[in-house]
């Protein structure tokens, strides 16, 4: 089944770190059959080229923070046969989403020295809040390996085979020692989307929860299990306030966590 | 040392310390993969082992619902805990095995190669009698049809069985509840008792098998006597008295089908978090999923076998959707075929009383608790 055209990728930063663009730069041995395979048509940390639209891929990195990017966002769907959101900014509005619990006016007072220049939203949330989205690779940083899956999927009009079950599956099938039962370390990874490779805990971590919440969550039993082990709810919050702070499961348990308080 | 009559199948006889370091070299030369318990991550995992002094001596586990900590036993005891973490299915039944690979040739054609299977056998040591009764039910399930795995049967084949009689059940024991322990009854080649105190420390060794005793002929030994076999029944008794739960066995598939409305499956799946670590530890537990990967270019694809759990989402998924979406009906699914529908399955319980699936659950949940409830509301509606 040979393509008779090659696949035309661009690749989109909106609210983020660069991080998860960069984890197709660190695909290393596959980036040059990537190159081979697709037309890397717009990709600004790669090269300053660009190919116009419109894209048959679309990776968008980052979220939404400001009006100008939200109208962005619609153009960019407009250009794009298949848009896939990569990380948790994008999937989730990502470590910048703590805005949303907080007086954004305040901050931009106490950090510029000129805040009438900063125009910006109170709120910092995912693409797929604002746009149909196709496929929602998660983490922070997305996994190399994961984000290669993904698009051999796309070039060859497949369905990627992510695993949406909880980080304790991937923990358990390394041969880790649960960190939860043997040191009592808070874990989210019995709510937290495989992808990593539980590589926290085969440290003696706990999970910090970098993909969001999993298939199904149960986060007030964790939160109680959390608690019987000692834990404080302060803690808790904390724990649940990171980068996917605004994903669903995991801000409704931190809401219910400070309604009790 | 004796040379016939005791060191032969259905015989037994006593080896110290260095006899059992002994044995692990012995099986190690003979081309075995040795694999025993170790010390590892806090926790005494199973690992390779090439000498009895990586054995976790003097070391004990404390195990209660959703909690494990090692603690010294203030003896130099080499099998003085319960079972840990992993199982022997790590070894037997892969958690992630590659199926086969395929390549398309320059020519178009398309080439398609399994992977070899392990070359060396396994030599387990340590193997406690629950966790035969689980390797059982696994040939069971896994070879015993008319469809044999032939990546399990390829592990599981040659396999050397050095089983170890309890000597200090866990928290979370309850084989004599299941019919299924403490004591190693038969599937051994060789079955040690540890004989602590009064200033000895050795092991009753009985033999399983010829391949058992030919394995004795290079370990230096003396022949068992009445006494010693007395002390090794005593060690089992005593184990068979410090069982840390129980589970009440009584009419449980009828018990379990007859109560799939029960409130408790309320009241538990309000605590589960489906995230699979009871599955995922349970020595009977077989499930895998198969992922096809094709590569960038279409021209490479592999399937990898991997560990799955009825807890996923995915697990149930049919057209349309997942026919278990809530926790409820997905742990009611597990408790339900390990000790109900199991048994029109395959002949026997799924649950050999390990207790792991109690351990290694984050939230502590306990199957012996559950179905103690249903059955104790059970009695009580039918007041
Ligand atoms: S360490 Fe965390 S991710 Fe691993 S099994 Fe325990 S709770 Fe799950
Ligand atoms: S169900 Fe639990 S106690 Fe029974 S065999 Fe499995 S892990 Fe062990
Ligand atoms: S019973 Fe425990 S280990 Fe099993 S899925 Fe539920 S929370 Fe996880």
């Amino acid at each position: 089944m040979a393509r008779t055209r090659r696949v035309r990728l661009a690749v989109w930063k909106f609210a983020s770190c660069d991080g998860c663009q960069l984890s197709l730069l660190d695909c290393e041995d596959q980036l040059l059959t990537l190159a081979q395979e697709v037309q890397i048509a717009k990709f600004l940390e790669a090269t300053s080229a660009e190919v116009k639209g419109p894209y048959d891929l679309s990776l968008v990195e980052g979220s939404i923070t400001t009006a100008a990017d939200a109208e962005r966002i619609r153009e960019v769907r407009r250009q794009s046969r298949a848009l896939v959101t990569i990380g948790a900014c994008a999937t989730a509005g990502g470590i910048q989403a703590l805005r949303n619990f907080g007086n954004v006016p305040e901050f931009i007072s106490a950090v510029y020295a000129t805040p009438a220049y900063i125009s910006t939203l109170s709120t910092s949330t995912a693409i797929a809040d604002h746009v149909p989205v196709d496929f929602e690779l998660r983490g922070c940083p997305i996994d190399k390996g994961q984000l290669l899956e993904v698009l051999a999927a796309f070039i060859n009009g497949r369905k990627p085979a992510i695993a949406a079950h909880s980080v304790c599956v991937e923990c358990k099938r390394r041969g880790t020692v649960c960190v939860m039962v043997a040191k009592k370390a808070p874990c989210l990874g019995p709510i937290t989307h495989a992808g990593c490779g539980a590589i926290c805990p085969a440290y003696g971590r706990g999970c910090y929860g970098c993909y969001g919440p999993a298939d199904t969550v149960n986060a007030l039993s964790l939160v109680n299990a959390w608690s019987a082990a000692g834990g404080s709810r302060a803690q808790m919050h904390r724990v649940l306030r990171s980068f996917n702070a605004n994903a669903g499961e995991f801000r409704a348990a931190a809401e219910a966590l400070h309604e009790d308080d | 040392m004796d040379t016939q009559g005791a060191a032969a199948p259905g015989g037994a006889v006593i080896i110290g310390l260095d006899g059992l370091d002994a044995l692990i070299k012995a099986l190690a030369a003979g081309g075995y993969r040795v694999i025993g318990p170790a010390l590892g991550d806090g926790a005494i995992i199973f690992d390779e082992i090439q000498s009895a002094a990586q054995l976790p001596a003097g070391w004990t586990d404390v195990q209660a619902p959703g909690s494990y900590r090692l603690e010294q036993r203030g003896d130099g005891a080499i099998f003085g805990f319960a079972v840990g973490p992993h199982s022997w299915k790590k070894f037997l039944h892969e958690p992630v095995l590659r199926l086969w690979r395929a390549q398309r040739q320059s020519d178009g054609s398309v080439s398609a190669a399994a992977d070899p299977p392990p070359a060396a056998r396994f030599a387990f040591i340590g193997v406690r009698s629950c966790d035969l009764h689980a390797v059982a039910i696994q040939d069971q399930v896994l070879i015993g049809g008319a469809d044999k795995d032939p990546h399990y049967a390829a592990r599981r084949g040659g396999a050397f069985i050095v089983a170890v009689n309890c000597t200090a059940p866990g928290g979370n024991c309850f084989c004599v509840s299941m019919g299924t322990g403490p004591r190693v009854e038969s599937g051994y080649d060789l079955a040690l008792t540890e004989l602590l105190g009064d200033g000895r420390h050795e092991f009753v060794v009985e033999i399983g098998s010829a391949r058992g005793a030919a394995v004795m002929q290079q370990v230096a030994h003396r022949p068992a006597q009445e006494t010693h076999r007395r002390a090794a029944a005593e060690v089992s008794a005593r184990a068979a008295s410090q069982m840390g739960r129980e589970l009440d066995t009584t009419g449980i598939r009828e018990l379990l089908l007859g109560n799939l409305e029960h409130p408790r499956w309320d009241d538990v799946a309000a605590r589960c978090l489906a995230c699979a670590n009871c599955t995922m530890v349970c020595p009977t537990c077989f499930c895998t999923t198969v992922e096809d990967h094709a590569d960038l270019t279409g021209g490479g694809a592999e399937r990898v076998r991997q560990w799955d759990s009825c807890y996923t989402l995915d697990f149930s998924h049919l057209h349309g959707g997942s026919v278990r979406s809530s926790i409820k009906s997905r742990y009611r699914q597990w408790l339900t075929h390990k000790l109900a529908t199991w048994f029109d399955q395959f002949g026997s319980s799924g649950c050999v009383g390990c207790g792991r699936c109690i351990t290694w659950c984050p939230v502590g949940i306990d199957l012996t608790e559950e179905v103690a409830a249903i059955r104790a509301g059970q009695e009580h509606g039918k007041r």
